[in-house]
């Protein structure tokens, strides 16, 4: 019984933090080409005047100590274990100087009923030494997911969405697929079969505005309208925080979020099953 | 034409309710009244029946990750699922039954408000030849089929004790031998459409993108379907009485090659859910049996797939989870300390778990049908095993239940060799026909001896009652046959033979010129 309200407890202190810092002004973080980057679907073809085109951006931060990365045993699969010469790690708490990359960071709601085009760009998903290249994927709905096999040795690429039909396939070779998502999903989790340790996570929206935090923690949801937001910023084992925005005509707004290890317990929030009409 | 569209409407409208009743008498009981999968008998089951509002079905005629189409779900109906609890209903369901059956479960899942694409398109199957064959196993290796179904198709490959399905629930990798396991069927065109749409739900993806990739032709693919299919014999007729041949000399080791010779037996083997605790998914599902005896001995060749060689560090997180999911469903006796342990949440720790089988036979040869408890015997009337464990030698021992077992006292007279390979044990066992003791069987020729089969897969967490069981089937020793004996069947050859030449040769010369039945000189 008492675990729900230590939940409460920990997230109103987040809550905090969190505040405390975005009323500090912490420094926009700039994206990097970090690998844990998914970046914001590219091509996107804006609906929102140059005029008027406002801008969020942020970062994600960790309190405390990270949990140890986990290592992965690769050793049944030298073509992987090779591109990893200190050992590979689990992909799942990203932490450096106190940053967390691989968050999903989205527009939740404020949009209204605007209808944003599908980008033509697709985005990739790699498989390469056996961990997924971006290990979180940020896709628009219709987009196309391009999606890679680097290794060249046996992967099935197995989706388990709950609001999209999914697909499991198989690339034994060096090649590229491609696949798309109809509807928005946070988050889709895909598995690769033969390889146990391999995970990633798919959020489709049917917007432009979803970022994934990058090694140094931060993120970046340009060219939207101007108005009030409600941001949500998603991880794996943390589960969810949001916070409320408002962002004027051509201004920038900042919004920072802080995970911690008590979260692990949270709710990690993933498709809501579709209901009959 | 509205009127036309709402008559439809009504006519479906009256479908369900047609549907539902069918499905809350024969259905709801596994899959459950809303179809997610929780019937009361769910629990109870590995794999577990399907839960219709994810609206994944793993045959189709569609893509992966796609809906099935009526004509899909209606098959699975028909034929169910050989590799599951799944019946087929075709033979005790109406047509009209079972298709509104197939409207009634759509309504489990709003997906099916969404358009089903329709059956992915491809051409026939190759012409089966020697060459085709080989291509098929080599794309087999490829496109590492092998990396979860095993070198030898018996489900062991190296991913298999990590494999999930979609409800993160421990599934088997198929063991590509036993066809007449296959969810979808085991023709060439079955198997093929298993390799194009893939199972949703389950790890086995498709491989359709592979043609399109131009990594591999369609024909290619098709040779992958020849090269599975033939890894599976013809589905095993289950036989009575296993026939031991009378040999001049018995074959020397397990892997003897005069044991080709010799006719080999299925029999098929369930969980035991007789006796608590009870065991619901045994990975043991039959055993192949070959004996033979020399006047003197008796041997018994025992050949049957378990993909773990037990105990196996490898297996162990499969037989946890295995038992993660199986275990709310029996009462096992723990002492405190062990319960103490559970309730704290670990894994359960201990010693791994070997392999195991026993032949159980009565103790003495009964008249008529007469026969002890199968479920090794009673206290009234005990039953005569060898036991066989994957960490030692085989031993003999008296049963008077299941929790009842007490090795016979002394030195065994039982010689036996086990080997293991891809997937497979092969066990030879073997003991002299007459007894030394009250306690063992007395072998006797002509005379049917009551046999059954035990095993259990310990990377399978399967031991004592919780294990693989068959029912009674006899052994029959070959008599020494009289010199007289054999010359009857020539004899009868012989006389056949006269009296065809006499027939056919009266018919010819009554013909002018040649007869219907008269073949070329």
């Amino acid at each position: 019984m008492e675990h729900p309200l230590k939940q409460i407890l920990a997230l109103v202190v987040v809550l905090e933090i969190s505040v405390a810092t975005a009323c500090g002004g912490g420094g926009g973080g700039e994206t990097t080409d970090s690998e844990a980057d998914g970046g914001a679907p590219a091509g996107a073809g804006s609906v929102v005047s140059p005029d008027s085109a406002a801008t969020i951006t942020g970062t994600v931060s960790f309190e405390g100590t990270a949990p140890a990365a986990e290592p992965i045993d690769m050793s049944e699969e030298p073509t992987c274990a090779e591109k990893h010469p200190d050992g590979a790690m689990r992909q799942q708490v990203a932490v450096t100087d106190g940053r967390l990359a691989n968050v999903y960071v989205y527009v939740k709601s404020g949009l209204g009923d605007r209808a944003f085009p599908t980008p033509s760009a697709p985005v990739t998903l790699d498989q390469n030494g056996c961990r997924y290249s971006p290990h979180i994927v940020a896709v628009q709905a219709g987009q196309s997911l391009a999606i890679m096999n680097s290794d060249g040795i046996l992967h099935n690429i197995n989706t388990q969405p709950t609001e999209n039909r999914g697909f499991n396939i198989s690339q034994p070779v060096v090649m590229e697929t491609s696949r798309e998502f109809s509807r928005p999903e946070v988050m889709i989790p895909v598995k690769c079969d033969v390889h146990g340790w391999m995970g990633a996570f798919i959020g489709v929206q049917s917007h432009p505005y979803a970022n994934v935090s990058g090694a140094d923690g931060s993120f970046s949801l340009a060219d939207l309208p101007p108005g009030e937001y409600e941001i949500e910023a998603w991880h794996e084992l943390y589960g969810t925080q949001s916070q409320t925005v408002t962002v004027g005509v051509k201004e920038t707004a900042e919004v920072s979020f802080t995970f911690n290890s008590d979260m692990a317990g949270n709710h990690v929030p993933m498709g809501e099953p579709i209901v009959l009409r | 034409m509205l009127l036309a569209l709402g008559m439809v409407a009504q006519a479906e409208g009256q479908e369900a309710p047609a549907g539902k009743a069918t499905y809350d008498k024969w259905c709801a009981g596994c899959h459950g009244e809303e179809g997610a999968g929780d019937g009361v008998a769910a629990a109870y089951m590995l794999p577990q029946p399907r839960d219709f509002t994810t609206a994944l079905y793993q045959i189709r005629t569609t893509a992966s990750g796609e809906l099935p189409t009526d004509g899909d779900i209606l098959r699975m109906i028909d034929e169910g699922m050989p590799g599951s609890a799944m019946p087929g209903w075709k033979d005790y369901l109406s047509n009209t039954e079972r298709t509104d059956l197939v409207q009634y479960l759509k309504t489990f899942s709003p997906f099916f408000e969404d358009e089903v694409p329709p059956p992915l398109e491809y051409g026939g199957a190759p012409g089966v030849s020697e060459e085709g064959l080989a291509e098929g196993r080599e794309f087999y290796d490829k496109i590492e089929c092998w990396k979860c179904h095993g070198q030898a198709g018996r489900g062991d490959g190296p991913s298999a004790p990590t494999l999930e399905d979609d409800w993160d629930l421990p599934i088997r990798a198929a063991d590509l031998t036993e066809g007449w396991n296959f969810n979808g069927g085991y023709t060439t065109e079955a198997i093929f459409s298993r390799l194009m749409t893939g199972l949703n739900g389950a790890p086995m993806p498709s491989f359709a993108d592979l043609i399109d990739a131009e990594f591999m032709t369609e024909e290619q693919l098709w040779r992958v379907a020849q090269f599975v299919e033939g890894l599976s014999p013809e589905t095993p007729e289950v036989r009575e009485v296993v026939r031991a041949a009378l040999v001049e000399t018995l074959p020397a080791t397990v892997d003897d090659p005069a044991w080709n010779q010799i006719e080999r037996f299925y029999v098929p083997l369930v969980g035991q859910v007789i006796v608590e605790p009870r065991w619901f998914a045994p990975t043991v599902d039959g055993v192949w049996v070959q004996a033979a005896h020399d006047g003197e001995r008796v041997a018994l060749r025992l050949i049957w797939n378990d993909p773990s060689e037990s105990p196996s560090a490898e297996w162990e997180e499969w037989r946890q989870r295995v038992v993660g999911v199986m275990e709310p469903t029996v009462e096992i006796a723990v002492s405190t300390a062990e319960e103490e342990a559970v309730g704290a949440g670990e894994p359960e720790v201990g010693e791994l778990l070997t392999d195991a089988l026993t032949v159980q036979f009565s103790t003495t040869i009964p008249e008529g049908m007469k026969r002890p408890y199968f479920l090794m015997g009673d206290q009234d009337e005990p039953v005569y095993l060898l036991n066989w464990s994957s960490g030692g030698s085989a031993n003999e021992a008296l049963g008077r239940g299941l929790n009842a077992i007490e090795p016979i006292a002394g030195e065994t007279i039982l010689t036996s060799e086990s080997t293991f390979d891809d997937g497979q044990w092969r066990l030879l066992v073997s003991r002299a026909l007459t007894a030394e003791s009250e306690n063992r069987l007395a072998f006797e020729t002509g005379r049917p001896i009551p046999m059954a089969i035990f095993a259990w897969d310990g990377s399978n967490g399967e031991s004592g009652t919780q294990g693989a069981i068959s029912t009674w089937y006899f052994l029959y020793l070959d008599q020494p046959t009289e010199n007289v004996t054999y010359a009857f069947p020539v004899l009868a050859v012989l006389l056949t033979a006269v009296l065809g030449v006499v027939i056919v040769t009266r018919a010819q010369r009554g013909a002018h010129g040649p007869g219907p039945g008269a073949g070329p000189d």
